[in-house]
């Protein structure tokens, strides 16, 4: 049977309470009043489904930001679907488009494995990129404090030394978290910060540094090249370095969002995608795009303003709270 | 693919109508459906996309069709005014109020770009308005606020508030107006927390803050990133906080923005200023026509049209053309020409014309425009014969076009130059037309002229 039921297996019953699958339920709450109440709504109008159906579908589908080819996609594989199997039921229809959102995001790319690779040796090195306002600094320190919890020991470098306040901000997190920082000063080159970063985490064995870079419009040709030379002198410091580059992606953004994992990927090697704020209304669909056009997955997710609410990004977990969420089934 | 251009998606339907003189609801379906999927890839909300083919269709049809364009430019163009037409504002920019500083207060998410569009937004006070401004931090929460407002506020030597982070917002808000109002300042802007929109606590408190000190604006921010759910943000703040305007940030990116025409699509609220750049006089007046550019993603046919329906001496047009080619040009041919060019659009847009043109880059094209500037300016300051035999020009006489024009001898050896450059250049490509092979030195970006 489909995926609807496999969810509800998986996680609606309820012995042993996963405290993760509730995180997802509850940080998922808004996103799911505007995206499963809909389908559910659409299912019940309609006895039969029919062009009209479909038409509505594909409009919930973009406007959770899924975009509009994956979109029209997703809707011309379902009406193949339902002329071949002769579905005509709202309800399995729904459930089907759900089971192949799945499926394109499960063989999208490659496998998904979500924790930080950690080196057999030396300083694991994570460099965590992306636009303007997207919230790197606040993923950085929720990401610190998940490996400060597993016992790491962790270094922040602010790599951020353009934006007013950027070096402050990730200071005050350090404090809090009680985790070494490595600071340039204003308006140093990034460069320079990364490799006094890799210098101390070398001396001081540091498992994991997180350099934290300027937000960046991948449309500006410089700021994309400086990071290209963090990336070098990271390399150059540390075997490897960066062994992981993160893309904080904001779940409110729209298609741009493709284009900036497209631009990032090309002067750094992306591993992996944070996706921030869905907590908000925004059903983050842009995340299907970029798994659909640039294989990248998307490996922690942030589901609160608290410490602990970065997630693993689960699929199941995912989808089980943006459509069912635990309520009673 | 997604993130065609426009023109590329049209190309195809083209075919299919051309040479049809009117718009008719058959030969408009297949255009709307392109310009359908164009809107929503750049964002703009299906609900806004839907009504605004429709709207758009009911008034292309019937319409005649210029005859140097074909009917899916025509219905761009139509397209094009009526976004620009929906994005212009009346009010824009910021009303003063006589008689006690004018508050600005601003709002957005978290991330949408706040605290520097304040910075931003006291720089084009103070610097292009001549303004006291002073600038009020009221986000207490999110750590190192106070610290990138106050450092932005230095390095654009702005007047800054004080505030101990433990103070409550709104008291601050009152606080500071009453010493703006002492110390006579011409404006106050407010940074306020961000938010996630359904965030009713932070909510109140800025309706607490409205309340409390009533400001003369009240502007929100909108990421030009922003998806779908940019309306529904946009509508909880004006239904909370009556919002008086928008400002677009990060219009610098390659993001479409088409949040912005959903929108004031969907409220009427004005969209004031739009931040395009990092820089801290990177903050410009709103410009609809831009705006409607981007969110179809395409210039070039909107000034196709445009120059179809100015009526160029045709003939006239060929002659010049023909004389550019052989080589056989004056300086003043030269500027003609270039005139010409610049009164159909921006270099770029003609570029992308000319088959098998390379794309100008932002830079080159800044570059080429910069360059017609200097050649106009020295073109003028010269005599007739000079324009005439500008090889023969003599020290002194190149002083004083210097002089004339405001430029540098250098400047005007670099224009004499670059003109023999082109009439060797058009001669070389004459020949090179006739071999079918291409000069060598073209092909790397940069007009011939």
């Amino acid at each position: 049977m489909g995926l609807f039921s496999f969810l509800k297996n998986k996680f609606g019953g309820k012995k042993e309470k996963d405290e993760s699958v509730d995180k997802y339920s509850k940080g998922l709450e808004k996103s799911r009043a505007n995206f499963a109440s809909r389908l559910d709504e659409l299912s019940k109008r309609y006895a039969l489904v029919n062009e009209e159906y479909f038409e509505e579908l594909e409009q919930i589908l973009i406007e959770s930001d899924v975009g509009v080819s994956l979109s029209l996609k997703l809707i011309e594989d379902l009406l193949d679907k339902s002329r071949e199997e002769k579905i005509s039921d709202p309800k399995a229809i729904n459930e089907q488009l759900i089971d192949q959102m799945f499926v394109s995001y499960a063989t999208g790319g490659e496998a998904i494995e979500n924790e930080i690779h950690f080196q057999p040796e030396g300083p694991t090195v994570l460099l965590v990129v992306g636009v303007n306002g997207v919230g790197k600094t606040t993923s950085i320190a929720k990401l610190a404090y998940r490996y400060i919890k597993q016992g790491k020991k962790v270094l922040l470098v602010a790599g951020d030394t353009f934006r007013a306040g950027a070096v402050e901000q990730l200071g005050v997190w350090a404090e809090r978290l009680k985790c070494p920082i490595i600071k340039g000063s204003p308006e140093a080159d990034p460069a320079s910060v990364a490799y006094d970063g890799a210098k101390y985490a070398k001396e001081h064995g540091v498992d994991l540094m997180i350099v934290d870079t300027a937000g960046r419009l991948q449309t500006k040709k410089n700021l994309m090249l400086e990071l290209g030379k963090i990336n070098r002198v990271l390399g150059k410091e540390i075997p490897g370095a960066p062994h992981e580059s993160f893309l904080i992606i904001d779940a409110t953004t729209g298609q741009n969002g493709v284009i900036q994992a497209k631009s990032f990927k090309e002067v750094t090697d992306l591993s992996g995608i944070v996706i921030t704020k869905m907590d908000g209304t925004s059903k983050g669909g842009i995340i299907l795009s970029i798994r659909e056009e640039l294989g990248v997955p998307v490996r922690f997710i942030g589901l609160g303003e608290k410490m602990e609410d970065l997630e693993e990004f689960d699929l199941d977990k995912y989808l089980y709270g943006l459509l069912l969420g635990n309520k009673t089934l | 693919m997604a993130f065609e251009s426009l023109t590329d998606r049209f190309s195809a339907i083209f075919k299919k109508i051309r040479g049809q003189s009117r718009l008719t609801e058959k030969n408009m379906d297949d255009m709307l459906k392109e310009i359908r999927v164009a809107l929503l890839e750049s964002d703009v909300n299906f609900k806004v996309v839907k009504a605004f083919t429709n709207e758009v269709k009911e008034k292309a049809i019937g319409q005649d069709v210029y005859a140097k364009v074909n009917p899916s430019q025509m219905i761009v163009k139509i397209c094009h005014d009526e976004i620009t037409e929906l994005l212009g504002a009346e009010n824009t920019g910021i009303e003063y109020s006589k008689t006690h500083p004018t508050t600005i207060m601003l709002v957005g998410l978290q991330g949408s770009g706040k605290t520097t569009s304040a910075g931003k937004l006291a720089y084009l006070q103070k610097n292009k308005l001549n303004k006291k401004v002073l600038l009020v931090p009221l986000d207490v929460y999110r750590p190192a606020a106070i610290d990138q407002l106050r450092t932005l506020a230095k390095s654009i030597d702005v007047d800054f508030y004080e505030v101990d982070p433990k103070e409550n917002p709104v008291d601050i808000a009152k606080k500071a107006q009453k010493k703006a109002y002492d110390d006579h300042y011409d404006v106050v802007i407010f940074d306020t927390a961000g938010r996630l929109q359904i965030d009713e606590k932070l909510m109140d408190e800025l309706k607490d803050i409205i309340k409390a000190t009533h400001p003369d604006e009240t502007l929100l921010l909108v990421d030009a990133m922003a998806g779908q759910d940019a309306v529904n943000v946009a509508n909880a703040f004006n239904n909370d906080l009556r919002l008086s305007g928008l400002i677009m940030s990060k219009l610098d990116g390659d993001a479409r923005g088409g949040a912005a025409l959903s929108i004031k699509y969907l409220t009427g609220i004005p969209i004031k200023f739009a931040g395009v750049g990092e820089k801290v006089s990177d903050l410009d007046i709103f410009y609809p026509e831009r705006m409607a550019d981007r969110i179809l993603g395409m210039g070039d046919i909107v000034t196709l049209v445009e120059k179809a329906k100015e009526s160029i001496d045709e003939k006239q047009a060929e002659k010049d053309a023909r004389k550019m080619m052989d080589g056989n040009f004056t300086l003043m041919d030269m500027l003609n020409q270039m005139k010409q060019v610049q009164k159909i659009g921006n270099l770029g847009a003609i570029a992308r014309l000319i088959p098998g043109m390379p794309k100008l880059t932002d830079e080159q094209k800044e570059r080429a425009e910069k360059e017609m500037k200097l050649f106009e300016a020295i073109v003028n300051s010269m005599t007739p014969w000079e324009r005439a035999h500008p090889e023969a020009l003599r020290f002194s006489q190149k002083n004083r076009i210097a002089k004339g024009s405001g430029k540098t001898n250098a400047d005007i050896n670099r224009v004499i130059k670059r003109y023999e450059q082109s009439k060797l250049m058009m001669k070389q490509m004459k020949q090179y037309q006739k071999t079918g092979k291409m000069p060598p030195g073209l092909g790397g970006g940069g007009m011939p002229f």
